[in-house]
Order: structure tokens, then C-alpha cells, then sequence
């Protein structure tokens, strides 16, 4: 495989649930090292997408190839051990500690009767690190408070020691603090670590801000991929959202950011 | 030494004593010296040749029912997901009714033909619920407990049917059947028709504790974690379903045990199922034998069906623990 071939590559992805066609003809690559945000509105496929890419769904046409090779060919195993996937509502609960939550993600290189050996426990103290989560090892994760929970499912999927991360709406539910922090989190798995992150978030200037490239679906079809700066004009947004959206200039980033609208009785 | 260590190995001994124990308690009690003395006295003989084999196959049905529940609880991360609650045991009543209405008294291979009934309509149910989820990808856990939950209801109407149309010897045998009971399981034979089908079931879900784990957590963290999702749970459903029916096909529907054994464990040793398996297992065990050494003891020489004693020993019991535990333990 040369160099520059690409780590995933998504052909003519489509996918219907219950008679309803949910992805439409999606077709991307993502490269290694790469830092990409999707974005979109509600209901438009994003989470799908991701859901078909590690090969929840399974009944797509099309093709999803992880380093040329065919995920349905790929057994799940083979898969968690290079990439890992946050979804966004579970694993937060868990009644289990930090520490014993994030050892089971090493589950992808075990054997069934294997017991936690000392690279785990190497990789779990690493990925803890990493998340700056250390601290919270011995408590129980239900009783973490949301950002708190949130690194710690940062830090079960790097314990998998993946090179490529999946993360839904990894800011979602928190405070502008956390959410900061969390970003700055994963730019430093990017540039410092080299993984490959995939985020899919409704949040567009955080997405245009972490992200060096953009992808926005509309309807189930990739309605744009390109740079922040080409997403960022009041025509494309329009034709992404099909609503008008408000956009002021940023004080630092050069970039144009989308600002709520004053309610219209208002002005 | 982690609490959790200390109570596993503390449940561990406990289910010992209880297998120690058990078979010298009956309508007459026994001196424990006759475990060893050899002596060909008929005290000896009711101990070796009635008391053992049958206190061990109270043991391996409540262990085996037990660890279905924790199975099922686990995979549809639902407290009420048990293999009864699914419908296996009313498919497993309906078939032995069907069985009892015709005639079927004959036996086959040494096998009672309404065993072997019981055994098919257990699996049957398996099928039909594991069919019901591949019918459509997107159906969830709670459609899945739905139709279990209705499946049950539709079998017990088919059943009641039954014994409307049956004449009363037929309808006391059936109502009879359904009330669950070992004193069938006579012999060392009996315990082996419940332990050679279910062994390489316990084996193989051993060997899938850490499935079980993720699964409970969700089934999106699980795949993204590397479980083979739709696999380990047919293998799961599989698993349970064969070791299950072979206990019905013999005890017939024992209930209970299946849904709070797992939840009792759960508040013992914490969630993770590598502790909790072989608590579970040891705390089914001993349950059912408790409940058994009762039912055969406390009207005796009659004896009160099992699945009697199993919800009027259980029931307060589970109550008074859902009562008292602290909000933050776990039953998921």
C-alpha cells in the first residue's frame, strides 16, 4: 500500500432503515493523521454514518474499506484494535470504576479466558494520562460528572491503543469549559499522538475551529467537504441548513462564525 | 483485598455447606458420618441413592436457570429479561400439555416423551424470539421483551384451552407439571440428563463474561469496543436457550430463581461478570436447593412443588433487599 492511500475509504455508501432511505450515495476518504469534523443538522445522518463505518449497520450498499480492506471482511476485533468508536449516549453510566472501565476496552486483545496482563494495565495508566484522568481512577463512573465522563470514554477508546478515532457529539452536554478543554484534548491526540480523528458534531464553529477539514451532510447526502474557510460563506451554510444563519467575523481565527439570531419581535 | 474478593469467596464456601448439608436434611436427618462410614445401612442407601443425586440436581438446575437470567439480564440490559420472562417457559408448558393431552406417556431413549416435548417447545421459543429479532435489524430490546412477555400470554391461553378441553386427571397432571418440581429428578441419571446438555453451555458462557460486560454497558459502546454484535448475541440467545430447555425438560418451569439470584449477586459483588458469574452460579445453586430441601421437608412425607417455595422464599426476601440498598448499587 503506498503511502498516501487512505486509511478509510467510503464508496457509494447508501442505507435504508424500515423503508426510509437514511444515507445517500456517501462517498469520502479520510487520510492518515487527518482531524476531520462532520457536521449537519439534526436528522441527517451523521451518527448513521458512523454507525456504518464500524459496522453496526451492516445493510448498506456500497463500499467501506479500512485500509483497503472490506469492513465486512474485517472481524470486529480486528477492527477495535485500530479503531474506536465513542457513541454518544452510552458507556456513561457505567456502574463500574474508571480504572475497570477503561481495562475493558483492552477486551480487542484478549482471548477469552485471558486475564488483564501488564501492557494492559501499561495502556490503561497511559490513556488515563492522556485524558489527565488519572486522579479519578478509583471512582465509579456513573458518579462522574459529565466532562469527567466524557474523558473517561476518551481515554477507554485509547486504551484500545487504536489509531483512528470515531467520536459522536464527543462535546455535547457540556459547559463551554469543558468543552475548550475537551477540543484541546483531542487536537493533542492529533498533532502529539498522530491519531486520526473522525468527530461528528452539530456544533459548527467548534467543528470549523478543531477541524482542518470539514464535511457537512444534508439529507443524507455529503452536501460539502472542503476546508473551514470554503464552509464558512453564507451560500453554502444556507444550502447545508436550508435556514439563514447569522455570520460575524471572529477576533482571532480569521474566520467567520455563525451567531445566534435575535428573535425577530426583538429587532 | 477488595470487598467484592472477600464476599465471592464467602458465597463460593457458602454454596459448599449448602451441597454438604443439604442431603442430610429430609424428613428423617441424617448423621454426616454416613458420607464416609460405607456402611450398607438403608440410611446410607436413602443418602446415596435418593438425597445426593437429588440435591445435585437441585444444584445444577438453579445454577444453570440462574445463569440465564444473568445472561439475558446482561444482553438486554433490562432487570426483567429473563429466559421465563421471554416465553420459554410457556412454550415449554404448552408443548408438555400438548404432550399430557395426547397421551404421550411412553418414553424414548429413556427420555419421558413430555420431557422431550418440553425440551422442543423451550427451543422453539428461542427460535421464534431470535427469528422475531432478525426480521428487522432495527427492532430493540424492549420490542424483543414485548413480544417474549406476549408470547407468554398467548402460550398460558393455549394451555388453559387445553385443560378446558381435557378431562380432570389430564388437567391436574398438567397444572401439576407447571408447578415445577425435582422430586422427578430420582436418581443420578436425572441429574446428568441436566448436566450433560447444560456443562458445555456453562463452559462456553464463561468464556464470554467479557462480552457480557460491554454488552451490559450498550450495544454501540460494545461493537465500538470489538464485540462481534449481532454473533454474541446469537450464541448468547443459543446458549442459554439449550441449557435452559434441558432444565424445564426435566424440573419443569421452576420460576424465580432466573430473575432474582443475578439481581442478589449484583448487590453482592458489584456488576462486573467476572465476578459475578461464579457467584451467581453458587448462589442459583444453592438457592434452589434450600427451596428444594424445604419443599421436601416441611409437609412431608408430602412434598410442596418447588416453584412454590422458590417465590414464597424469594419474594420477601428480593423486596426487603430492593428496599434497603443504597441508591448507588446496582441494579442496573
Amino acid at each position: 500500500m503506498s503511502d498516501d492511500s487512505p486509511l478509510l475509504r467510503v464508496e457509494h455508501l447508501s442505507l435504508s432503515l424500515g423503508g426510509r432511505t437514511i444515507l445517500r450515495d456517501v462517498s469520502f476518504a479520510l487520510r492518515e493523521g487527518e482531524y476531520v469534523c462532520l457536521v449537519g443538522a439534526n436528522g441527517s445522518g451523521k451518527t448513521t454514518l458512523l454507525r456504518c463505518l464500524i459496522g453496526y449497520y451492516a445493510s448498506y450498499s456500497g463500499s467501506v474499506l479500512w485500509w483497503g480492506r472490506s469492513g465486512r471482511t474485517l472481524s470486529q476485533k480486528q477492527l477495535a484494535r485500530r479503531v474506536a468508536y465513542v457513541p454518544q449516549g452510552e458507556g456513561r453510566s457505567a456502574p463500574f470504576t474508571v480504572a475497570d472501565f477503561v481495562m475493558m476496552s483492552r477486551y480487542p486483545h484478549w482471548s477469552p479466558f485471558s486475564a488483564p496482563r501488564p501492557a494492559d494495565r501499561q495502556a490503561v495508566a497511559r490513556a488515563l494520562e492522556m485524558t489527565d484522568a488519572s486522579h479519578l481512577s478509583s471512582r465509579v463512573v456513573r458518579s462522574l460528572s459529565g466532562g469527567e465522563r466524557q474523558r473517561v470514554c476518551l481515554a477507554a477508546a485509547l486504551a484500545q491503543e487504536a489509531e483512528v478515532l470515531l467520536l459522536d457529539e464527543p462535546t455535547a452536554f457540556l459547559d463551554y469549559r469543558h468543552q475548550e478543554d475537551l477540543r484541546r484534548l483531542l487536537a493533542r491526540f492529533n498533532r502529539e499522538y498522530g491519531v486520526t480523528i473522525l468527530a461528528v458534531t452539530h456544533d459548527l464553529n467548534a467543528a470549523v475551529l478543531s477541524g482542518e477539514r470539514v464535511m457537512a451532510l444534508r439529507e443524507g447526502t455529503l452536501a460539502f467537504q472542503g476546508t473551514p474557510r470554503e464552509l464558512m460563506r453564507r451560500d453554502v451554510l444556507e444550502r447545508i441548513y436550508a435556514a439563514k444563519l447569522v455570520l460575524a467575523p471572529h477576533p482571532t481565527a480569521e474566520l467567520p462564525m455563525v451567531v445566534p439570531s435575535v428573535p425577530e419581535e426583538q429587532t | 483485598m477488595k470487598r467484592a474478593d472477600l464476599l465471592l469467596i464467602w458465597v463460593l464456601l457458602l454454596g459448599t455447606a449448602v451441597l454438604i448439608t443439604a442431603p442430610l436434611i429430609g424428613p428423617k436427618l441424617l448423621s454426616p458420618t454416613l458420607f464416609w462410614s460405607g456402611a450398607e445401612s438403608l440410611d446410607a442407601r436413602i443418602l446415596r441413592e435418593i438425597r445426593i443425586p437429588r440435591v445435585l440436581a437441585a444444584f445444577t438446575a438453579g445454577a444453570v436457570l440462574a445463569l440465564g437470567g444473568m445472561t439475558f439480564q446482561a444482553m438486554f440490559r433490562n432487570p426483567l429479561a429473563t429466559p421465563y420472562t421471554l416465553g420459554i417457559a410457556g412454550g415449554a408448558s404448552f408443548a408438555a400439555a400438548l404432550a399430557i393431552q395426547l397421551g404421550w406417556i411412553a418414553s424414548c431413549f429413556g427420555v419421558s416423551l413430555i420431557s422431550l416435548a418440553a425440551f422442543v417447545g423451550a427451543c422453539g421459543v428461542i427460535l421464534l424470539v431470535f427469528g422475531l429479532s432478525r426480521f428487522r435489524a432495527d427492532f430493540s430490546t424492549e420490542t424483543l421483551l414485548l413480544a417474549g412477555v406476549t408470547l407468554s400470554f398467548f402460550f398460558s391461553s393455549m394451555i388453559l384451552t387445553l385443560q378446558y378441553l381435557s378431562d380432570p386427571t389430564r388437567t391436574f397432571r398438567m397444572l401439576r407439571w407447571m408447578m415445577g418440581g425435582l422430586e422427578g429428578a430420582a436418581g443420578y441419571r436425572d441429574w446428568l440428563a441436566i448436566l450433560l446438555p447444560a456443562l458445555p453451555a456453562v463452559v462456553a458462557l464463561a468464556a464470554m463474561r467479557h462480552e457480557m460486560n460491554l454488552l451490559a454497558l450498550g450495544e454501540e459502546w460494545a461493537i465500538g469496543r470489538g464485540v462481534a454484535l449481532a454473533r454474541t448475541k446469537a450464541v448468547l440467545l443459543g446458549l442459554v436457550g439449550w441449557m435452559v430447555a434441558s432444565v424445564v425438560a426435566v424440573c419443569g418451569p421452576i420460576g424465580f430463581v432466573d430473575l432474582i439470584v443475578p439481581h442478589i449477586c449484583r448487590l453482592l459483588v458489584g456488576p462486573d461478570h467476572r465476578r459475578l458469574f461464579p457467584v451467581t452460579l453458587a448462589c442459583g445453586g444453592a438457592f434452589l436447593v434450600i427451596c428444594d430441601t424445604a419443599a421436601r421437608t416441611v409437609l412431608a412425607p408430602t412434598e410442596i412443588p418447588v416453584g412454590i417455595v422458590t417465590s414464597l422464599l424469594g419474594g420477601p426476601f428480593f423486596l426487603w433487599l430492593l428496599v434497603r440498598r443504597s441508591p448507588n448499587a446496582g441494579v442496573s
